[in-house]
């Protein structure tokens, strides 16, 4: 189990684990993105910028502290 | 009959509203266009209802502004249309299932039903119907395809059946899912390869400065043309002789001559200095700042509608955190380069005080509009790179540093980045040139009366005095501390109003690179125009707002003052 940070870019990840607080689940969760939810991460910007992860047809980019909390399994 | 159109954000609820109704709102390819909900009026078997065009959410439990908005207005509602995006069904189908438990009659909107196909998605809009208990009408509100069906099933509203455990929502979705859609695997489309290109730092940063640099080139290339090419020669040949004809027959009493044409300049008009209402007073906005404010609109459109800004934003963040900011706030500054006005009211897409403040104080401090832009062209533009070079690094200078400061000084939180990234469309070029269009119609309304305003209150303010007396009243500062000539200070003073017109007042004082570039800088920092003021106090309050004041005028003076030191060094004037 790895952070998304340190999903490679292009690779695909099963979410396994969501460490944040109310506020940051129910934001992912309003986009359908939760535990058990395959995504796959496109990039990520540098010197801790954001990440974007795409889900189906959906692409989302999300701040590199948020994305430090969500945990995948690399597939 | 109050009928809400409600949907995720940019699904293209705004494009249904305009095609449902006639009346046009603002679309763009990004999330949050909407911030404030649009009422119009549709014509439904002979009976008018009014369709609202409710801001964009993914939930209704309210995250943001623009949410509460909606949230608010669900109550209002007799009928819901759910604008779905056909291509992400499964996310939108959370929001329709929290409409459903409102229990109020709807129809559904599968919009962007045409996209599918090319994407290998295919879905059973029978079977959907069947399990969820409404109707469902594929849409393609950019071609128009499917409205007038929606139109027609309208009355098929109904309070939907469907019975689900609100706690496992995301399984109950799966479940429709896996009954209605079918996903072909697709090998990666070019498309797909753009959008990840061009999110990658390591092509993307290239890619970045390019497109910055070519809408930059590409908006001064049209301004000037059209200055050039159309504007000038019309003023100067077709113009002008009508204007020195009513100079004649204004001749008595000279009153109305000064008020409309203004003094003649070697027996001819001149628009920057003779400051009638017919003549300068029109010239500043139509003639030199019109066509500016034409060319931003148009590439902005492009922009807009393309689904680079989101990328953009992405791009950015990093800086943009540095200012106690996230790259959203990049899209408020955007369009504050157009208009501080628009700029100001997109605040909203940011969430914490803290961040609306920080946004607005950088945007009015540092953001020139472009009707200033385009009369800063006029004014440095024979300097070439060294002018307007000076001013916009300044001005990008200052927004950094005080940034820097305000982040800190500020108190509150600024949240990270959170944004749905769109896919990329090829720009509809009609729906481009319409939203052109109705931005022009609303510069020219808002712009001229207040230049024209801003002239006859100018000329006023001279006959009796009041402006000499202020810049002699005044005078230290500008002479001693910003080096500027103390009838600077009117200019300054009518500034509040329009920006464009106090550079026009700069115009007939002659005075040196030094002085033009510490008077321009001055000018953009130190207070918005009296409309952008007027939305500040909306969207900020008194308080913050005349905190958010004095910080303008501070660093106005601090920035011109030194502005004039270095300078008077590097310059030598």
């Amino acid at each position: 189990m790895i952070t998304l940070i340190d999903l490679p870019d292009g690779s695909t990840g099963t979410i396994t684990a969501i460490n944040g607080g109310y506020g940051l689940t129910q934001k992912l969760d309003d986009l359908g993105i939760h535990i058990g939810k395959e995504i796959i991460k496109v990039s990520r910007q540098w010197m801790k910028g954001p990440v974007i992860i795409r889900s189906g047809n959906m692409e989302i980019a999300l701040g590199y502290g948020m994305a430090r909390r969500i945990m995948v399994e690399i597939k | 009959m109050k009928i809400l159109l409600i949907g995720n954000p940019n699904v293209g609820k705004s494009v249904v509203f305009n095609r449902l109704t006639g009346v046009d709102v603002i679309s763009s390819n990004y999330p949050g266009t909407t911030i404030d909900y649009s009422k119009g009026y549709l014509n439904l078997e002979g009976e008018r209802v009014e369709l609202i065009d409710v801001p964009g959410t993914y939930t209704l439990e309210p995250t943001c502004k623009a949410e509460e908005i909606a949230v608010q207005l669900l109550n209002e509602g007799d009928v819901f249309i759910n604008v779905i995006d056909a291509t992400n069904l499964e996310r939108s189908l959370n929001l329709t299932l929290q409409l459903i438990r409102h229990k109020k009659p709807m129809v559904i909107a599968l919009n962007c039903f045409d996209e599918t196909k090319h994407i290998g998605i295919t879905i059973d809009v029978k079977k959907l119907e069947q399990i969820i208990d409404v109707s469902c009408i594929p849409t393609c509100a950019l071609s128009g395809e499917g409205i007038n069906e929606l139109i027609e099933r309208i009355n098929e509203a109904r309070t939907s059946g469907f019975v689900f455990d609100n706690m496992q929502r995301w399984n109950e979705i799966g479940k429709i899912i896996n009954q209605v859609q079918i996903i072909k695997h697709k090998h990666h489309t070019f498309s797909e390869t753009l959008r990840d290109v061009s999110v990658k730092p390591v092509t993307g940063i290239p890619i970045l400065v390019f497109v910055l640099l070519t809408v930059f080139i590409t908006i001064r290339f049209i301004g000037e043309s059209l200055i050039n090419y159309i504007f000038q020669p019309f003023f100067d040949s077709v113009w002008t002789p009508i204007m020195l004809k009513l100079s004649v027959f204004l001749s008595n009493p000279q009153v109305l001559h000064d008020l409309l044409i203004g003094k003649l300049v070697n027996g001819t008009i001149d628009y920057g200095q003779s400051f009638g209402l017919l003549t300068t007073g029109l010239f500043v906005p139509i003639g030199a700042v019109l066509p500016y404010v034409f060319a931003f609109y148009i590439v902005l459109a492009l922009l807009e509608d393309s689904g680079y800004l989101p990328r953009v934003a992405v791009m950015v963040d990093t800086i943009m955190h540095k200012t106690g900011l996230h790259g959203l706030a990049i899209i408020p500054m955007l369009l504050g380069f157009g208009c501080n006005v628009p700029g100001a009211l997109a605040t909203r897409v940011l969430e914490t005080r803290k961040e609306k403040f920080i946004a607005a104080t950088l945007l009015s401090i540092a953001v020139p509009c472009m009707a200033l832009q385009a009369m800063l062209f006029g004014l440095l533009g024979p300097y070439g790179i060294k002018g307007l070079g000076i001013v916009f690094g300044t001005l990008l200078i200052v927004w950094l540093i005080l940034g820097l400061m305000l982040r800190r000084i500020i108190k509150g939180t600024s949240p990270e980045i959170f944004v749905e990234i769109p896919p990329y469309r090829i720009p509809y070029l009609k729906g481009a040139v319409k939203k052109t269009w109705m931005r022009l119609k609303w510069f020219i309304k808002e712009a001229v009366p207040f230049v024209l305003l801003g002239v006859l209150i100018a000329n006023l303010l001279y006959t009796f005095g009041i402006l000499q007396f202020i810049g002699k009243i005044t005078a230290p500062v500008f002479i001693h501390f910003l080096g500027l000539p103390k009838e600077a200070a009117g200019a300054l003073i009518m500034g509040f109003l329009r920006k464009d017109l106090a550079v026009g007042m700069l115009i007939p004082l002659h005075m040196t690179l030094k002085q033009l570039i510490v008077a321009s800088v001055v000018l953009s920092m130190y207070f918005p125009c009296v409309a952008t003021f007027a939305i500040l106090l909306k969207e900020l309050g008194i308080i913050d707002l005349l905190k958010s004041t004095l910080i303008m005028v501070l660093a106005a003076l601090i920035t011109g003052g030194l502005l004039n030191i270095i300078l008077s060094v590097t310059l030598n004037q």
